[in-house]
């Protein structure tokens, strides 16, 4: 069945086809409509599940833990501001195993208060162990909510699904929702291993010393790089099922590509529709977008990048006092390789600053021009 | 003779806490009446400790170890996780007086708005002990802690965190203490056959934290009843108070208060100024239970 719906429904249809079964959530723009829409269907007993008003996001993340430690499925989804205050718990969900499924609607960070697009926040919870998934288009939301469960609950970490505020969460697209009976037969309940059962009573997060503390977080270390192969069978499993087949990334007129455009979310969209207007032109250029995050796909990305001369990361976020921040894990991807090609980077619609077409045409043939990079920001559209 | 409270011991022996802990006693008792088919939520507290290092656990039940702040949510994510799995469980947050007056309050107001159906059990040792005895918002006036310096003992009163969470009008609320364990099983009888948000506030002495002597835990916990610095009461829908043990004749302040180190600094104005403060305080809750 197709239906025509925003962003934000397609996380809302995501988690009710899933069959998510708590849902603690808080409301913050540009997410609002994710949990209105979840808090209907739990009333209205279309969804066979419980919603939790909580009274903060820090609360939404820990009933989340909480609900999904007994073995439940469980789905919140916030925003930037919602998300920073969540952070320690967020450590708390990958230290405590529990696969959450989050969507996190990309907005810039306060102050100056703004409810527009940008990556900032959830790049910014890099190093808390979530995966990260950054969609394109609202199929693809709804897609990765399923594909997300399937792959948390294998390897027992949370995964976040990310997408553009308002480019993509409050735009109307068609989507195609999967048969209900099919997405079940890909994704059967969720069974732990340990779950909080009276009848086998445990300690869950006890004090633990150096004795043990290293193993644990080289667990987590290791179940996170046991997600990449996981990521694209899920992806291949999806498409064999529903006809549309995902990955860690996805390529573009790569295949006899000199110059590469590196992007992702969104941006990758517009960056698309550049490369074939630089192709009419005559360039030999493709497009890599990073779907998955984290895990970092490393491996996949070092091999394109082998038979490349530049490539270009247009990155729509900053980690103050550095660079953009797709440009530093690209770059620290190919540093030990024999001749990795050189990689400028790109700082373009912070703040939900349009980044059209043009733009990224211009970029490109910016960069062109260059000899070298010369730093590690190249600034597109800021105002002087 | 009919016992009243139960003998099956729950809780195992080999726990970490001091000698004298009031708070590994007001679980004792509290898993004695609950029984086995409970589930603790517990913040950073003592009690983070007490349970015993991994893979070591002293109660018997499951624990959940979570952050400071989310005794309270995370037990409601607990519960609703069990109830779409259709389990009964009793769900209990298990928390010290610094995860509830002070940072966890957030969390356990918004439980307690909504009437989530948990427990939720303060055990309150009058300041930080995990984190060698701070203030905290119950800290009593004129304390000692290491944050209310002997040269400026604490300067405000207690939080009365009762009024505030009978304000929410959950259905069942109590105050309790070590020393009056039957009042406490009686208590938790009656809130387990309630639905919806159950608070207790269990007085439980700290004897390195109040600089006391070990021995003294259950006198102490008398004392502070017999001197009506700590009431023994309940409260139904927020509105109905009760006090559960009368003193007929209260003992002055000075009987408790002696037997503290924290305390040990006092002037005869700060003991007359506590005094005073009790009979305030006492004709206020006088005025709530209507006598
Ligand atoms: C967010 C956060 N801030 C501070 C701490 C440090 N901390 C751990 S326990 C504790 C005090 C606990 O006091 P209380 O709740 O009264 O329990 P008690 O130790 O007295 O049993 C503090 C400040 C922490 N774990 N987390
Ligand atoms: S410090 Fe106080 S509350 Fe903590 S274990 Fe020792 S006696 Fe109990
Ligand atoms: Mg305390």
């Amino acid at each position: 069945m197709r239906k025509v719906m925003i962003g934000n429904h397609a996380l809302s249809y995501g988690a009710k086809i899933s069959r998510a079964q708590v849902i603690p959530a808080y409301p913050i723009t540009p997410q609002t409509e994710v949990v209105e829409l979840l808090s209907e269907m739990c009333a209205n007993g279309e969804m066979d599940a419980k919603f939790i008003k909580v009274e903060s996001e820090h609360s939404a993340m820990t009933a989340s833990i909480g609900a999904s430690a007994t073995g439940a499925r469980v789905f919140t989804a916030t925003s930037a501001q919602g998300l920073a205050l969540m952070h320690e718990v967020l450590h708390w969900a990958v230290g405590a195993r529990t696969p959450i499924v989050m969507g996190n609607i990309n907005r810039a960070m306060a102050p100056p208060w703004t409810i527009w697009t940008e990556q900032t926040d959830s790049l910014a919870q890099r190093d808390t162990g979530w995966m990260q998934l950054y969609a394109q288009n609202s199929q693809e939301v709804l897609d990765s909510v399923i594909q997300a469960y399937k792959v948390a609950e294998a390897v027992q970490i949370p995964a976040m699904v990310i997408l553009a505020a308002f480019v993509l969460s409050h735009t109307s697209e068609a989507v195609e929702l999967p048969e209900q009976g099919k997405v079940d037969e890909f994704l059967p309940p969720y069974e732990p291993e340990y779950r909080i059962d009276p009848a086998n009573p445990h300690a869950f997060g006890g004090l633990t010393g150096p004795d043990g503390y290293f193993e644990l977080r080289y667990q987590i270390q290791k179940a996170i790089e046991d997600s990449l192969p996981k990521w694209d069978e899920v992806g291949r499993e999806f498409g064999e099922l529903f006809g549309r087949k995902y990955g860690l990334i996805e390529t573009y007129k790569v295949e006899d590509a000199k110059n590469l455009i590196i992007s992702s979310a969104t941006l990758a969209s517009t960056a698309r529709t550049a490369v074939d207007a630089l192709r009419e032109k005559g360039e030999k250029v493709g497009l890599l977008r990073i779907r998955v995050f984290r895990p970092f796909p490393s491996a996949q990305i070092r091999s394109i990048l082998s038979s490349v001369d530049r490539a270009v990361v247009v990155d729509r976020n900053i980690s103050f006092g550095a660079s953009g921040i797709f440009y530093q894990e690209v770059k620290a991807a190919v540093y030990n390789e024999k001749n990795p090609p050189p990689i400028f980077g790109v700082i373009a619609g912070i703040g939900g600053r349009d980044v059209t077409k043009k733009d990224i045409i211009d970029i490109y043939e910016d960069i062109m021009r260059m000899d070298e990079p010369k730093s590690d920001i190249i600034w597109k559209g800021v105002r002087l | 003779m009919k016992l009243t409270i139960p003998e099956e011991e729950v809780m195992g022996h080999g726990h970490l806490a001091c000698q004298g802990c009031g708070g590994a006693l007001a679980m004792r008792y509290t898993l004695k009446t609950l029984g086995r088919n409970t589930v603790l939520s517990v913040p950073a507290c003592c009690w983070s400790v007490i349970d015993g290092p991994f893979p070591h656990s002293a109660v018997n039940i499951p624990v959940f170890h979570t952050a400071f702040e989310a005794a309270a949510s995370t037990a409601s994510g607990i519960k609703a996780g069990f109830e779409i799995q259709g389990k009964d469980v009793n769900v209990v947050a298990w928390a010290g007086d610094g995860g509830t007056y002070d940072i966890g309050i957030q969390a356990l107001s918004g439980a307690a708005e909504r009437n989530d159906d948990i427990f939720y059990i303060c055990y309150d040792n009058e300041a930080y002990m995990n984190t060698g005895v701070q203030r905290s918002g119950s800290t009593p006036l004129k304390a000692w802690t290491t944050t209310t310096p002997v040269a400026h003992p604490k300067d405000r009163p207690k939080k009365d965190l009762i009024s505030i969470m009978a304000a929410h009008r959950i259905p069942y609320i109590a105050t309790a203490s070590v020393a009056y364990p039957e009042d406490l099983t009686a208590k938790l009888e009656k809130a387990k056959n309630i639905k919806g948000t159950r608070f207790l506030l269990i007085f439980s002495p700290c004897p390195p934290g109040w600089k006391a002597d070990p021995k003294n835990t259950i006198k102490l916990a008398r004392l502070a009843v017999e001197t009506k610095v700590f009431n023994l009461l309940e409260i139904e829908n927020g509105l109905d108070w009760r006090i559960t043990k009368k003193i007929r004749k209260p003992k002055p302040v000075i009987e408790y208060l002696k037997l503290q180190g924290r305390f040990r600094h006092l002037t005869e104005d700060d003991v007359s100024l506590i005094q005073e403060n009790v009979e305030k305080e006492w004709n206020i809750l006088m005025n709530k239970v209507g006598e």
